[in-house]
């Protein structure tokens, strides 16, 4: 099944909340809105002809130029990335969402953006957007057990965001 | 206290125990690496079971942010150690996928070769492992004699024998030493037989399956749930080899190749002719299965090899020029996942244009298989725990990155 069709498909029951992505991009994928993923997410796994039974990664990109004069030319604002690439065991195709969030909920530094969590839909979601959390500063809403995987759990910061600073110290151990 | 029936496990419900939590690693023989279980256990039965990882996090993911692609060759093969050149090979092909490199035919044979001998290493190792994980030594001493020939030859290839860093976007970082086909295809003649050895330690063995068989069983629908891929997969009766199913630059540098996906058939492994059939205690999805999987693909990666070696030597071109250490990267991002032994490992690349990828991600293949182990350890006996943990044949580097 083509991507343009699923996409079709997802338009007619979502309608705005699903926009296409870069046409000339070597993946395709489909932007989907932070709100209704996990009922999108649900449709792909469960429609007859679409089938998407495993979900194979979720990453988070943060779009953020430390540096303001690189800031300044960006033709971006700053924000977070969350990428899904999805396959399907039956049908052998692929697809890629995407869901753009605000690198801070309401602006408020030090509170994260919320996305609706989708342990439900695939098992495998669990552990990865634990990763996801840990790593890039990303709150699952319903997820069952959230909290750092890789990091110890009182680890500060988030690692994988532009601006993280290593600590300077974390439990006698000097870090820069 | 007499018990009336003659059920030897009734006597379990007449000794009061206690809930006790039990640690398990991270520093034990039989975890594989550093990986930690808290087990909820009552008595001998294990009521939960909850991973802790994170022991081997050395922030590859960050650092591949501050290197051009090239110098981010090595970190992955430090990440999945026992399978190195796939490593190596995943990242390339991503990379040549967003650059849109294409490489000469030789160059595909070579990586062909490269890829499955390292694929037989790391199954040797799998095995020899998991022997010694249910207590028996000697299958561990033969895998590592055989493994230690292929290492060899890596060593002749490129000097490494566990980091190799060979495999590189572009190519390779040389060609194959003059006579290296030679020992290679010596290398197979002799290995071929052997692998009957093992199915008499271990496959057939008795005490393996009874110590395998029936026990950690993952369904299908679990097994696709959870994201799991591999052998793990496979074993779950589960036909899906990237090899074939995965996309157009990876499959076609198998193309015209002959060559089987293990899996199970109608209580059948169809590539099973001259080896030992399902015992009749197996039940597909279970630990024994996961084993017999990868033995078969040791196999198929024999047959592999001798053809490549075959066509690499008539092939024309040259074995690739890798790329520059500083190329500027095109602005876009590229996704691919290849067959690697333990599954699919993904490399995700995003590039602002310049020649730092804006973000370099590693989907672990180990990372998704090893989280069903909570939910296949639930009600299982504590001995079972490192026959389940080990059949999954993970490595703690390529989970934590």
């Amino acid at each position: 099944m083509s991507e343009q069709s699923i996409t079709d498909q997802l338009q007619a029951r979502f309608g705005d909340a699903i926009r296409d992505g870069d046409p000339d991009a070597i993946d395709q994928w489909i932007e989907v809105d932070a709100d209704c993923l996990a009922e999108v997410c649900e449709m792909l796994r469960d429609e007859e002809n679409i089938r998407l039974d495993m979900l194979n990664c979720i990453t988070a990109v943060d779009y953020l130029h430390t540096d303001p004069k690189k800031a300044e030319k960006a033709d971006w604002d700053p924000h977070i990335e969350l990428v899904y690439h999805l396959s399907s065991i039956r049908y052998k195709h692929t697809l890629v969402l995407k869901v753009k969030l605000d690198r801070w909920n309401n602006g408020r530094e030090g509170e994260l953006p919320v996305v609706p969590s989708v342990a439900g839909v695939w098992r495998t979601a669990d552990w990865h957007e634990r990763e996801v959390f840990d790593l890039s500063g990303v709150e699952f809403s319903g997820h069952p057990d959230l909290r750092r995987i890789l990091c110890p759990e009182d680890w500060e910061g988030y690692p994988l965001r532009k601006d993280y600073e290593l600590p300077r110290e974390y439990h006698g151990i000097r870090g820069r | 206290m007499a018990s009336k029936t003659d059920d030897q496990r009734i006597i379990e419900f007449d000794v009061r125990t206690d809930e006790m939590l039990v640690n398990m690693g991270p520093q034990h023989p039989s975890t594989h690496g550093v990986l930690r279980l808290v087990l909820r256990t009552d008595g001998e039965i294990v009521s939960q079971v909850e991973p802790h990882i994170g022991y081997l996090h050395r922030c590859a993911e960050k650092i591949g942010e501050n290197l051009t692609p090239r110098q981010w060759i090595p970190y992955t093969d430090r990440m999945d150690y026992l399978a190195g050149m796939n490593m190596n090979l995943g990242w390339a092909l991503v990379v040549e996928k967003l650059l849109e490199h294409q490489i000469s035919d030789k160059a595909r044979h070579l990586r062909v070769v490269i890829a499955e001998l390292n694929r037989i290493a790391s199954h040797l190792v799998g095995m020899g492992a998991y022997g010694l994980d249910l207590g028996t030594f000697s299958p561990f001493l033969y895998a590592f004699r055989e493994r230690e020939k292929i290492l060899d030859l890596f060593e002749d290839v490129c000097g490494a024998r566990l980091t190799y860093s060979y495999l590189t976007p572009g190519g390779a970082t040389a060609d194959l030493p003059p006579g290296w086909l030679q020992q290679c295809e010596l290398f197979l003649d002799q290995f071929e037989p052997i692998i009957q050895e093992y199915h008499a330690l271990l496959t057939t063995n008795a005490i393996f399956i009874k110590r395998t068989a029936g026990i950690g069983i993952i369904s299908a629908e679990q097994a696709i749930s959870y994201g799991c891929t591999g052998p793990v997969l496979r074993g779950s009766g589960v036909e899906h080899d990237l090899r074939f199913n995965g996309e157009e630059i990876y499959t076609e540098m198998y193309d015209g190749y002959v060559f089987e996906v293990v899996c199970e058939k109608d209580g059948h492994y169809p590539a099973d002719e001259d080896y030992p059939d399902v015992p009749s205690e197996a039940v597909l999805g279970d630990c024994w299965h996961r084993f017999y999987v990868r033995m078969l693909e040791v196999v198929q990666s024999v047959k592999l090899v001798r053809q490549a070696l075959q066509r690499y030597s008539t092939a024309s071109g040259d074995y690739g020029v890798p790329i520059k250490f500083n190329l500027k990267l095109p602005k876009g991002e590229a996704y691919l996942e290849t067959e690697a032994p333990r599954g699919q490992m993904g490399f995700y690349l995003v590039s602002d244009g310049s020649a730092i990828p804006w973000r370099a991600r590693a989907r672990s293949s180990c990372f998704c298989n090893l989280s069903i182990t909570a939910e296949i350890c639930k009600n299982c006996l504590i001995a079972d725990i490192p026959a389940i943990v080990g059949s999954l044949d993970v490595v703690m580097g390529e989970i934590d990155r």
